[in-house]
């Protein structure tokens, strides 16, 4: 009795542990698949980093385009996604009344469950072409005296690419700093109305900078989130694969080129240099999510870190 | 002077609640969008009839059948392997490899989900010579083990050691103790998995490089199928007025069912967390 015990002790434990190898395959799988394809575009060194041209007919594989427009359009959605972030995340923890402050958290929470091609298909369809008819020319009156808002305006473009991902970070970014501000212990707050601080000058005094690191994690995670994102790129960005200095022209994100292209890739070197751009996507997102972890972790708060991540 | 700072101090709390309405108005725009375009595409043709070649008004059935296929096959993978990966680390992972598939877990949670799909294309698509429901369920699968996996450990470890110690006094085994602790905090594994459900139900980019399209009707496991995300996508950038009406159609049926499943759990677990406090 007791060895069949013991012997089902073991059998479970095996199980589990096979199981839980799955995600170390998984993981390993990424490391190995993708390096040995992208041992192929090897052959074409640095210039496939370095290169800015990208001509599949001529066998021409250079993502600095989509690398450019991967970081300016997650740029974009930093600037503009972080701040509204911020503001939500202060108003729910330190300003909000109770009442109000699982019903607003919870309806920002929706926005990260619509799926990102609906956001695409909204972008694309209803979006973009407000942006285009009644905001982009008005800025471009003000400020198209600086080249980055010069140009043709588009609809499909790299800015109407990163206010959709700016959109789209905004769940991600509030809630984790949210909680780093409910982290906040009540004792900074009274020691900051003890000097006679207002309320939004303790916001700023004492909560804001006790917060920073955790604030820091989530905006690191919204830049590996926007960074990531393929759906609603790809149908707003305009993928096309050149350098432009205006952020109003059509640009290309490495993300998009795998989405767009893998279909169509007919040589060998085509995929794997579509491979190669998925192998850099995967690095830079793989160490922006290092980062955040650390942050996190170093917070203390690691529990919570890991349902964000 | 005070009533400078006083003045300051309303415009900046005023300020962090315009910030909350920037935030809520996009959804509340799509939602509108997605219902108003969407919601007249909706008829019974729609789930009956396959797709129509353009300026022919048909349905779109043969891609509600391609995502119920994907997904039901894709959590007979991700769940399993989710929620025993998180059983093994919550229970079992207090070494190194445990900690090890904890980090792994948590990292590959924040993996692009098209990079998932590159990987299936590499490992399944390309060496079957095509798109099929096999290598679509495979990518949404996978995609979904993370999750999950993490979802079910955190889940796990709420449950109070008291119990795990309760049971081991008693002289249960170590496998039954870990089901036991299983049962008790089995409402928060099932939010993990749904939610799961939920988030590859809509996942897109994956599909592209995997299962590819079709205009059929499923016709096997190995040959490409349609799905509503993938049709959403290449119905919407066509340029045709019909297949137009039918992507906000089928956006309009994900986000029915998607944020139902995410209202659904969150009202009930917000409820137990109210109970319990």
């Amino acid at each position: 009795m007791g060895a069949r015990r013991s012997r089902a002790d073991a059998t479970f434990k095996v199980i589990v542990i096979v199981f839980a190898s799955s995600v170390l395959v998984l993981a390993l799988l990424f490391f190995y698949e993708f390096g040995s394809a992208a041992s192929q575009t090897l052959r074409l060194g640095l210039s496939f980093l370095s290169g800015s041209e990208w001509n599949p007919v001529d066998n021409v594989y250079g993502v600095l385009p989509m690398i450019y427009g991967s970081f300016v359009t997650s740029a974009i959605a930093l600037v503009l996604g972080v701040p509204v972030s911020l503001g939500v995340a202060i108003f729910l923890s330190e300003l909000s009344p109770r009442t109000l402050r699982a019903p607003i958290g919870f309806v920002v929470e929706l926005l990260a469950a619509v799926p990102s091609v609906v956001y695409g298909l909204w972008g694309l369809l209803v979006f973009a072409p407000f942006l285009r008819t009644y905001v982009y020319p008005s800025i471009q009156s003000y400020l198209g005296f600086i080249p980055i808002f010069g140009g043709r305006l588009y609809s499909s473009s790299i800015l109407t690419a990163g206010i959709v991902l700016a959109i789209m970070i905004i769940p991600i970014v509030s809630a984790v700093s949210r909680d780093a501000l409910l982290a906040v212990p009540n004792s900074q707050r009274e020691a900051a109305y003890a000097l006679g601080a207002t309320k939004s000058e303790a916001i700023q005094m004492s909560v804001l900078s006790y917060a920073r690191s955790g604030i820091l994690a989530s905006i690191i995670l919204g830049l590996g989130r926007a960074f990531g994102e393929t759906m609603a790129v790809v149908m707003v960005v305009g993928n096309t694969p050149y350098i432009s200095g205006s952020i109003f022209s059509p640009g290309y994100t490495l993300a998009s080129l795998i989405a767009n292209e893998y279909s169509e890739a007919s040589s060998p070197t085509y995929i794997s240099a579509l491979v190669e751009a998925g192998l850099v996507l995967m690095v830079v997102v793989l160490l922006t999510n290092l980062a955040a972890r650390y942050l996190i972790q170093r917070l203390g708060r690691n529990r919570e870190a890991a349902s964000y991540l | 002077m005070t009533s400078r700072r006083a003045l300051k101090d309303r415009i900046l709390i005023g300020l962090t609640f315009v910030c909350v309405v920037i935030a809520i108005v996009p959804l509340a725009t799509i939602l509108y969008y997605v219902t108003v375009r969407g919601l007249p595409a909706i008829s019974l043709e729609f789930f009956t009839k396959v797709t129509p070649p353009p300026s022919v008004a048909e349905g779109m059935g043969n891609a509600v059948q391609g995502t119920l296929l994907l997904v039901g096959l894709a959590t007979c993978i991700g769940i399993p392997f989710g929620v025993l990966s998180g059983v093994y680390i919550s229970e079992y992972g207090k070494n190194l490899f445990g900690r090890t598939v904890r980090f792994f877990g948590d990292v590959l949670v924040g993996n692009p989900s098209i990079v998932f799909g590159l990987l299936v294309a590499i490992v399944i698509v390309s060496p079957t010579h095509g798109y099929s429901v096999v290598a679509g369920s495979v990518a949404l699968g996978t995609l979904m083990i993370p999750i999950v996996t993490v979802a079910t450990a955190e889940a796990l470890k709420m449950v109070p050691n008291s119990i795990r110690e309760a049971s081991t006094a008693l002289g249960v085994r170590k496998w039954r103790t870990s089901l036991l602790v299983v049962s008790n905090a089995k409402s928060g594994v099932a939010t993990g998995a749904l939610l799961a459900t939920a988030r590859i139900m809509g996942e897109t980019a994956p599909l592209l490089l995997t299962a590819g399209s079709s205009t059929l009707w499923y016709n096997g496991l190995w040959r490409p199928v349609a799905s509503l995300p993938s049709y959403i996508y290449l119905f919407g950038i066509s340029p045709f007025p019909d297949w137009i009406t039918l992507a906000w159609g089928a956006a309009f049926i994900l986000i029915v069912i998607v944020m139902g499943i995410n209202i659904t759990v969150r009202m009930l677990t917000r409820r137990r967390s109210d109970a319990g406090g």
